[in-house]
């Protein structure tokens, strides 16, 4: 009797087990999706053109038949690499355009925006509510809607037409208030005052207690500001008639369809930045989700 | 609350000065290039694009009966209203399992990747799915011979009204990541002694998904609702990239509309309609924080 129990309560687990992996895999099932461009992109990057060109040639220049992929290259080759990477210095000023923007704008940003989210997140005044939610609703207009404004300020400044164009506007945007914001709420509202009991300046409170104590909020607003700032795109179409100020972003889409492995690299190569802050940042960007997610 | 409690303490240190100094460099940069220009735009919307002489609500009038700006509210409101019912259960429906993951980090960040992928990037590989002869059709086709139930697919999925559909992969695909993050933040917040409690009572899974769980979700639901909304708007780059300025007419959304009257200079049709979208967004925004409040 006793071992029957046993060998019940043992095909239970099994049992469980089972049902654990059945739902890891159903997870993973999407996820797979997921990482299937990723995949596309790599092993089509380094497959020679004209295997590439067999392959998608149904796509592309309408012969019968389905696109087909392979695993690994019949042919694998580093020449569009070599030739984007020594061959292009087009590729070059536009990534070097990229990465001028991204950096300024978070610099401008963090210099901006981290003390505004202080403000609201440390002092209360009359009509600092409305004001933040001003800024919320500032922070959720669509592009579009004040790309007329922003044309006829930036053209008032004679900004058009230079990166200024681009970095100013971007400068202050209210998203990143938003995300140091929240960060800076969890700081204790006891601690500062304890420091002003001991003496300490208002400057002196933020710099050694509000930045050290919230400074998760702003990484993460770092994180998320470089991957939208990245894929700039309609900024810089309506602002920029120069080509040779444009971003990367805005190379790949010109890239022509009869050289999809010279694309398929540069997509690559694009990517990497991305990634790579990504993958270094990923715990900040998580919390900088969540505390969009808070409550004002 | 705790919330009500910090705000108790605030009100208590009222520091008008070192509020307006933090704030001062955001409040007038948002002064500058969002605020007062688009004053400007309301001023323009009621003047004739080039002499400028007032028209009254004539402009109003005219975008009302442009054919063009009703298609283009009629796509846009359509995709919303799809894709966010769609975006919130698909991200409910993932986080729910993986909240009784232990180590859900990999999964979580696997499904966070494509906020990384760069779209130019993106566009690149949906062209090699989408297209007629590309990957989705011959999966279908493929599935078909197996089962026996349908012939050849081939479908452009690009060039006819599927195109919506499309998108709207393409939406879910970029922000599930972070709305699986965002509910999993809201179910993990619950205190196990709520569903312990409610166990002890007598009650099963599902009575207490929908009398603890659910319930205590909302203030994560009114958050993704909002947060899905404003990255709606990013779907026009891939829109733009995939199919240009004027995309398949089930595509044709708003953004490319301002970007069209942008590019022809028909800027009193844009400011009016840019102050129609601005007062739908604030009055959209104002009715989910009254929600959103009355809740908590």
């Amino acid at each position: 009797m006793e071992r029957d129990g046993c060998m019940a309560a043992g095909k239970i687990r099994i049992l469980q087990q089972i049902k654990k992996y059945i739902t890891a895999a159903l997870l993973l099932l999407p996820a797979l999706l997921i990482c299937f461009p990723v995949f596309l992109i790599l092993t089509g990057s380094v497959m020679d053109s004209i295997e590439l060109g067999q392959y998608l040639g149904p796509v592309f220049s309408g012969e019968e038949g389905f696109i087909r992929w392979k695993l690994m290259p019949d042919y694998p080759t580093f020449s569009h690499y070599g030739r984007l990477l020594f061959m292009t210095p087009a590729f070059f000023v536009l990534f070097w355009n990229s990465m001028k923007l991204v950096v300024c704008i978070l610099a401008g940003q963090l210099i901006v925006g981290v003390p505004a989210a202080w403000a609201f997140a440390a002092y209360r005044v009359r009509g600092s509510r409305t004001l933040f939610a001003l800024y919320v609703v500032l922070m959720l207009l669509p592009f579009q809607v004040t790309m007329l404004s922003s044309y006829l300020v930036l053209d008032r400044f004679s900004l058009l037409n230079t990166h200024g164009a681009i970095i100013l506007p971007a400068v202050f945007s209210t998203f990143p208030i938003f995300l140091s914001y929240g960060g800076f709420r969890a700081v204790p509202v006891q601690l500062l005052e304890a420091a002003r009991i001991d003496g300490a300046g208002e400057l002196r409170i933020f710099m050694t207690i509000g930045l050290p104590l919230g400074k998760s909020g702003l990484l993460s607003a770092i994180v998320l500001g470089f991957l939208e700032y990245w894929n700039l795109m309609e900024q810089p179409l309506a602002f920029l008639e120069d080509k040779a100020l444009w971003p990367l972003s805005l190379y790949l889409p010109e890239i022509s369809w009869t050289q999809a492995g010279f694309a398929l690299c540069a997509s690559f190569i694009t990517l990497i930045p991305a990634a790579f802050v990504f993958v270094l940042g990923q715990d900040y960007l998580e919390q900088g989700i969540i505390y969009s997610g808070l409550k004002e | 609350m705790a919330y009500g409690g910090r705000a108790q303490l605030l009100w208590r240190n009222r520091k008008r000065l070192p509020f307006l100094l933090f704030l001062l460099p955001s409040l007038f940069g948002v002064t500058m290039f969002v605020l007062l220009p688009f004053l400007d735009v309301v001023k323009r919307s009621m003047q004739t694009a080039v002499t400028g002489e007032f028209t009254g609500v004539k402009n109003y009038g005219v975008i009302f009966h442009n054919q063009a700006f009703l298609l283009a509210v009629g796509n846009t409101l359509r995709f919303t209203f799809v894709c966010i019912p769609l975006l919130v259960l698909v991200g409910l429906l993932i986080a729910f399992p993986l909240s009784t993951f232990k180590n859900a980090g990999l999964v979580k960040s696997v499904y966070l990747f494509p906020l990384a992928m760069p779209t130019a990037t993106i566009v690149l590989v949906w062209k090699m799915v989408f297209y007629r002869q590309g990957f989705f059709n011959l999966a279908l086709t493929k599935l078909g011979e197996m089962t026996g139930l349908w012939g050849p697919v081939a479908v452009d999925y690009l060039s006819t009204g599927a195109s919506f559909w499309v998108l709207v992969a393409s939406y879910l695909w970029k922000n599930t990541g972070y709305t699986v993050v965002l509910w999993l933040a809201g179910i993990l917040a619950i205190p196990n002694e709520y569903i312990e409690a409610a166990k002890v009572d007598g009650a099963g899974r599902w009575k207490c998904i929908r009398h603890i769980i659910l319930p205590n979700l909302k203030g994560s639901f009114y958050t993704i609702v909002i947060l899905s909304f404003l990255n709606s708007f990013k779907i026009y780059r891939e829109a733009y990239l995939v199919a240009g300025s004027y995309p398949q007419e089930n595509i044709y959304l708003l953004q490319h509309l301002f970007n069209n009257w942008f590019v022809n200079m028909e800027f009193d049709k844009m400011a009016a309609a840019a102050v129609c979208v601005g007062a739908v967004l604030l009055v959209a925004i104002i009715l989910l924080q009254r929600l959103w409040d009355r809740e908590e």
